[in-house]
């Protein structure tokens, strides 16, 4: 007999009973745990708690939510690809008055901390957006989904340009609570992330969420059409995760202080220590959902014992450790040896 | 709003070929206990380091409980691309990493009433659990099974054994009568005073169905197969226009508000658009 393993993430969380810390500090935002949810893979955080806690979790990012109802694109929304998938959803969603009627009503309710990630056509909406979530509340903080056309710009996305992107971060600063933490989720489409990082920064970001999906494509070899009705789509999964290592790595380098939201392709908590050790301070799981409904929760309890196994004592001496000056080449207390044998004795591995 | 869904890992029982498809029965404990006619289940490709990062989803076609196993359930996969071919060289002992039971079931008249079911290649598979049900309830079954050649039917022992009658069809003459499965309903529809037809194939076929049906004022419930990343209602990819009771037309997503539908609901003729007057369409347009 097989032996039914439940796969719930109760079963392997296991961070309640334990006395290690995983505690995240998000610039003002304190977490729990490290762990959230990435906008755009968990809805609003309902259906997956038929498959975890979603309470024992740092958070649940929501998909980006805009100011009216839309239905999205038309379908294939969806391709795989090689240790991938491409998505042109579109943004469907319910509108921001529905979503805080009903979605954070609920998340509210269940006592899930939650990060809404609001989008936009112009500035002008995602401040409305704001303005809106600033009159009802309930919620511990923005992701601003700057990936998203301009619609005022040739449908160019807000994430690409510095100063696009610093006006967004501007009018949702200027719409949102003093203390409500706003983080710019930064698209890795571009020549410079760093740029872009310092400017959404200055423009009143409290950090980052580094990396949105990058631009892609795939043919239908049997229609010898494009897959996707949208055409192009964001690839996402664990073919993106060198990627966001880089970018994180770079904003790190070039930003100490900046809170950094590290994602794109993590589906272990091995994945999860990489971008902690490239210089995020909390970690979204994405697509993985997808393929483990409960990977957020496992991913959790699978960093805890990464960052045990490395003699870590809590999750914030891990945070840009991969930074650390290392003077030594190799730490080794052994003498060199050099041998006085010549090239004649080893000629059978000469040229 | 609990779905009841969970996720285990199972162990594969058999994999037996039956003309142009695979039957694996595999071991399904806390799903196969709890699945209802129309439901499915997805199922994780190539083990933990596969680069098929997306769940395949498949309809159950039948639960069991066999006795040191616990619960086990049967499903169809049409080997036509790199997972369904992963899937069907498994061999028996293999793990398996389901989620499941998932999706709205077929609704069960609550009256022993006569019920159309038609099935289109192997969509014909979650009939056999449906029939079964029905039967129960005493309801009179009739059921229409087709494919293109003989060798895509599938289900039809299984089917003959459950159901008042089993009408054949394929289109190039190879089984039963020449034919599409919506000629014969067509058929039926007009000798028998048929109260429910219930239908699960490709969406050409379910659209003919769900047009016969109410064109003679019969109800239908479809089961829409659509392409899908998650199966659990999160990624918003297996979307389809339905008009709702309001009248309204909204993307539903296949996995959770289906994949059963009312056949006099569905844009049929629309799927792979966002029609005129779709809720929130107009935010589309700068």
């Amino acid at each position: 007999m097989t032996g039914a393993v439940i796969l719930t993430g109760n079963a392997s969380g296991g961070t309640r009973e334990s006395a290690f810390n995983l505690r995240a500090s998000v610039g003002s935002l304190e977490l729990s745990s490290p762990i959230l949810t990435a906008s755009g893979c968990a809805a609003a955080g309902r259906e997956l708690d038929d498959y975890f806690d979603i309470t024992a979790i740092g958070g649940i990012v929501t998909k980006s939510i805009m100011l009216a109802p839309r239905s999205g694109r038309a379908t294939p929304r969806m391709a795989e690809t090689p240790s991938g998938m491409l998505n042109s959803i579109g943004l469907q969603g319910p509108g921001v008055e529905n979503f805080i009627e009903n979605d954070l009503a609920w998340l509210q309710q269940r006592g899930a901390r939650t990060i809404v990630s609001i989008a936009g056509g112009t500035p002008d909406e995602f401040g409305k957006v704001a303005a809106k979530l600033r009159v009802a509340g309930g919620f511990d903080a923005i992701e601003v989904n700057i990936s998203c056309p301009n619609v005022e710009d040739r449908g160019q996305v807000f994430a690409a340009h510095a100063d696009s992107a610093a006006h967004v971060i501007q009018t949702v600063r200027r719409n949102s609570d003093n203390k409500i933490p706003i983080f710019a989720k930064l698209s890795p489409d571009v020549t410079d992330i760093v740029e872009i990082a310092s400017s959404v920064a200055q423009a009143g970001a409290t950090g980052v969420s580094v990396i949105n999906t990058l631009l892609g494509m795939v043919i239908n070899t049997k229609t010898m059409r494009p897959a996707l009705a949208g055409v192009t789509g964001g690839l996402s999964g664990p073919a993106i995760r060198p990627i966001a290592v880089r970018c994180i790595w770079q904003i790190r380098s070039a930003l100490p202080e900046l809170p950094i939201i590290g994602m794109g392709g993590v589906r272990t908590g091995h994945d999860a220590l990489e971008m902690i050790l490239a210089g995020a301070n909390a970690v979204s799981v994405g697509t993985s959902i997808f393929n483990d409904p409960a990977a957020p929760m496992r991913i959790q309890g699978e960093l805890e014992q990464e960052l045990r196994s490395r003699g870590f004592a809590n999750l914030s001496q891990a945070v840009s450790y991969a930074h650390r000056e290392v003077n030594q080449i190799m730490q080794t207390d052994l003498p060199t040896q050099v041998s006085d044998q010549t090239d004649d004795g080893w000629d059978f591995i000469s040229e | 709003m609990k779905s009841g869904a969970i996720q285990v890992m199972g162990e594969v029982l058999d994999v037996q070929r039956t003309g142009k498809y695979f039957v694996m029965s595999v071991t399904a404990p806390g799903i196969a206990e709890r699945t209802e006619p129309g439901q499915f289940i997805t199922v994780g490709m190539g083990g933990e380091e596969s680069s098929m990062i997306l769940r395949r989803a498949f309809a159950i076609q039948r639960v069991q409980s066999r006795g040191m196993y616990g619960g086990t359930l049967d499903f169809v996969v049409s080997p036509v691309g790199e997972g369904t071919n992963w899937l069907t060289r498994l061999r028996r002992h293999d793990p398996l990493n389901l989620v499941g039971p998932l999706g709205k079931p077929f609704t069960l008249p609550t009256k022993p009433v006569t019920c159309v079911l038609v099935g289109g290649g192997y969509g014909s598979a979650p009939l056999i659990m449906l029939a079964e049900s029905l039967r129960d309830r005493g309801c009179r079954v009739d059921t229409i099974i087709g494919a293109s050649t003989e060798e895509k039917l599938y289900g039809s022992l299984d089917l003959k054994r459950v159901s008042t009658s089993l009408t054949l069809t394929t289109e190039d003459g190879t089984a039963g009568i020449q034919g599409r499965v919506t000629d014969a309903l067509v058929k039926t529809l007009h000798s028998s005073k048929a109260d429910v037809v219930y239908a699960c194939g490709p969406m050409p076929m379910l659209a003919s169905v769900a047009a016969a049906s109410t064109a003679r004022k019969v109800f239908s419930q479809c089961s829409v197969e659509e392409s899908m990343a998650c199966g659990i209602g999160v990624c918003m990819t297996c979307v389809l226009p339905v008009v709702g009771e309001d009248g309204v037309t909204r993307m539903l997503r296949s996995c959770i508000d289906g994949p059963v539908f009312r056949g006099d609901r569905v844009r049929w003729s629309e799927i792979g658009t966002i029609p005129e007057g779709t809720w929130g369409k107009e935010a589309l347009r700068p």
